[in-house]
């Protein structure tokens, strides 16, 4: 009686089991199919804003290239995995991907935690990735199948030190967020580089994230008379130091970096952030051909406008199929020497060359805001 | 048979198997096409049974309501890969003589030494908290999960908040199960040990345990650190298994999950929790096809399980076996 009753429930576990293993029989992918891509994306849970966006934007770049008659005669498919988020599953979704859908490279993650848990997995089954939005240099240190899109942490700061010094502000203060590893990394190569050409930090400072009072901070960094301040961190706490620096009368623009990528910043800031300047991947005010036409067609599709997320998932889409074009085949290793190869080639998000550690060199763009706008400045090159 | 026998004849089975399959899955056995994929939702099976059967020691048998599990199985994860991967290469030149058993003796010294770094860490949280009850113990170990994960987060050595990446891949399939049979074994022999009885007098009644002679405290917290060392031992699996820790893998919600598999499983039956933690990991991938409504069925399933067995998969089985003494009121 006993025993059948545990047999019972053990029923529904083996045919799960054996479900499971169903697909794995038919799933072979012939040359001469369609060439199965896979992306792993946060498409719920906590991230799932970033996640939905550079779906979108990978989804359409692949639909495009079909359209165009796919590549090598054949056409792509795009399989998609969300993983909730979650560390953990975004493994076990990328070695699904890689042993039952047979995947020949993949996209993906927006996420930095993400895309170093996919990494190891695909360098060892030897299977090109392409992150559309890790910055955190450690992903393409995995190994040589692993490659990005967007620039890492390290050049932002070179390039807000770069803007600051061609803006003539010499004397900078620092206003670091200790809690994100981002704004650490950021303030750490703007202060390198400033330092180094002819500028001078004037005072650094430091605050968590959830933090609601800047004024300590912001009063030491007014009794050094700074020309302009880097606030490092995400948008969150940007706009919160705008409001409190200008009561306090300190009327220097501030900087940061794409964390202050988000509408929040100017509803938190108001006025008072109205000014300032921040890099970010792309500018939908830039008025450079590819983007324009990137924008048209994707307002045409969702009805809505792209952010930078979307935009880089559909430069991780559009390389990897000019990748497979330009080797000719499929496989692995043909693949990642292409990938590898790729020169100048035209992005939305600027003119991408892959680097020797395999991470994109391409300019970034300065926007500043206004009128509770982001205006495009102007273009920084590395 | 008793259900704990059974279900430890099958553990045993999957987990001789298993070995079979040590390292290559696709070298051998050409019936059992055991690919990556199925191989890793076995082996998270394993790891989910593992930290159910443990945390149902202190939630289930024990009554004292934990949301720290997640905290433990940190510790266990961060000081096994501090073993493999921090001090790696020193520690496997020191066991150079060991040959090529080396790294696999280095492996089982990192996943020991996490259950008892986890196992010290719950002595350090049980023996000052235990002495509050339900909701308040509950605060305390979620704020205990949220300070190692700070703690982890501004610790630079350790990888901070970006965490710890390049952790060699050891864990195996045997490994897994095999732990995962130790612990079922252990919980339920110690439950039904004459020793044992005292866990469940303290769930029924702790004024009535007292009264009786039992030292509760002493009782609860033997449950913490027994419940705390097998989370480190799973911690460690995780590490060598997705071979990239990050701080935010071990929130607040990873010991919620938990929490589902006990109470879904039924509080207090091993036999439960096993099935309810193998099922819930499967299920996920069951699921996968119904893409974002995935969570929505997840949770509906949750929601219609709970309605029509509040007692848990086979929370209550014994109620209705005759001829059986009964553990449970």
């Amino acid at each position: 009686m006993k025993r059948l009753r545990i047999l019972a429930l053990m029923l529904p576990l083996l045919a799960l089991s054996a479900c499971k293993k169903a697909p794995s029989d038919s799933a072979d992918a012939s040359a001469s199919g369609d060439i199965p891509i896979g992306e792993f994306a946060s498409l719920t849970g906590a991230t799932a804003s970033f996640g939905q966006s550079s779906h979108k934007g990978t989804q359409m770049a692949v639909d495009e290239i079909n359209a165009g008659g796919g590549v090598l005669g054949r056409k792509l498919r795009l399989v998609t995995e969300d993983d909730q988020s979650k560390p953990g599953e975004a493994a076990i979704v990328v070695r699904k991907l890689i042993s039952r859908d047979k995947i020949v490279a993949l996209l993906g993650e927006v996420a930095s935690s993400r895309s170093l848990e996919a990494a190891p997995i695909c360098q060892q089954a030897g299977i090109p990735m392409i992150s559309p939005a890790s910055t955190n240099p450690k992903v393409t240190e995995a190994g040589d199948m692993i490659f990005r899109v967007c620039f890492i942490d390290p050049f932002q700061g070179t390039v807000l030190s770069k803007f600051a010094l061609s803006k003539g502000w010499k004397r900078v203060a620092v206003l670091t967020d200790v809690k994100q590893d981002y704004s650490v990394g950021l303030s750490q190569f703007f202060k390198a580089h400033i330092a180094a050409n002819g500028g001078q930090v004037v005072s650094e400072q430091s605050y968590s994230s959830g933090d609601k009072d800047f004024k300590a901070q912001l009063t030491a960094i007014k009794g050094t008379d700074p020309e302009a301040i880097l606030a490092s961190g995400y948008y969150t706490e940007a706009g919160l130091i705008a409001s409190q620096a200008r009561e306090l009368e300190l009327n220097v623009p501030l900087l940061g970096g794409d964390g202050w990528d988000a509408p929040a910043l100017v509803e938190v800031g108001g006025k008072a952030i109205e000014g300032s300047f921040f890099s970010n991947h792309f500018s939908d005010e830039d008025a450079a051909p590819s983007i324009q036409a990137f924008l048209k067609k994707f307002e045409a599709k969702y009805g809505q406008k792209p952010d930078a997320m979307a935009a880089l998932g559909y430069d991780s889409a559009m390389i990897l199929a000019d990748a497979i074009k330009r080797a000719g085949a499929t496989d692995g290793l043909k693949l990642k020497e292409a990938i590898a190869a790729t020169k100048n080639f035209p992005a939305v998000t600027g003119n991408i060359t892959l680097n020797a550690q395999r991470n994109a060199d391409k300019p970034a763009v300065m926007l500043v805001v206004k009128e509770g706008k982001f205006r495009y400045v102007e273009t920084v090159s590395p | 048979m008793r259900p704990r026998i059974i279900l430890l004849l099958v553990i045993a089975a999957f987990a001789s198997v298993s070995f079979c399959f040590t390292g290559h899955p696709e070298a051998a056995w050409p019936l059992a096409q055991l690919d990556d994929y199925l191989l890793n939702i076995l082996l998270m099976a394993g790891i989910n049974v593992i930290l159910a059967v443990s945390l149902n020691m202190v939630n289930g048998y024990t009554g004292q309501f934990s949301l720290g599990h997640a905290g433990f199985m940190a510790v266990g994860a961060y000081g096994s890969a501090a073993i493999t991967q921090i001090q790696g290469k020193v520690l496997l030149e020191t066991f150079g003589f060991l040959g090529a058993a080396a790294p696999v003796f280095l492996f089982s010294l990192a996943v020991l030494a996490g259950g008892i770094l986890a196992a010290l860490a719950g002595l350090a949280v049980g023996l000052p908290s235990l002495r509050l009850k339900g909701d308040y113990l509950a605060i305390v170990t979620l704020g205990f999960g949220e300070i190692i994960r700070v703690m982890l987060q501004n610790t630079e050595s350790l990888g901070g908040a970006r965490g710890l990446t390049g952790i060699p891949p050891r864990t195996t399939l045997g490994w897994t199960w095999a732990i995962a049979a130790l612990s079922v074994y252990c919980v339920g022999s110690l439950v039904r040990s004459t020793y044992g009885r005292g866990f469940l007098a303290v769930r029924d009644d702790e004024i009535a345990a007292e009264a009786m002679g039992i030292h509760t405290t002493a009782y609860k917290v033997t449950a913490f650190v027994v419940g705390s060392f097998f989370a480190g031992l799973a911690g460690a699996l995780y590490a060598h298994m997705i071979c990239y820790i990050s701080p935010e893998g071990f929130s607040f919600m990873k010991s919620v999950d938990v929490v589902v598999m006990v109470i879904l499983g039924g509080m207090g039956s091993t036999a439960g929790v096993t099935l309810a933690a193998i099922g819930l990991t499967f299920l996920n991938e069951v699921l996968r096809q119904m893409q974002e409504y995935r969570m929505v069925a997840f949770s509906l399933l949750l929601i219609v399980l709970m309605i029509t067995r509040p007692q848990g998969l086979i929370g209550d089985l014994a109620r209705f076996l005759p001829g059986r003494r009964r553990l449970k009121p």
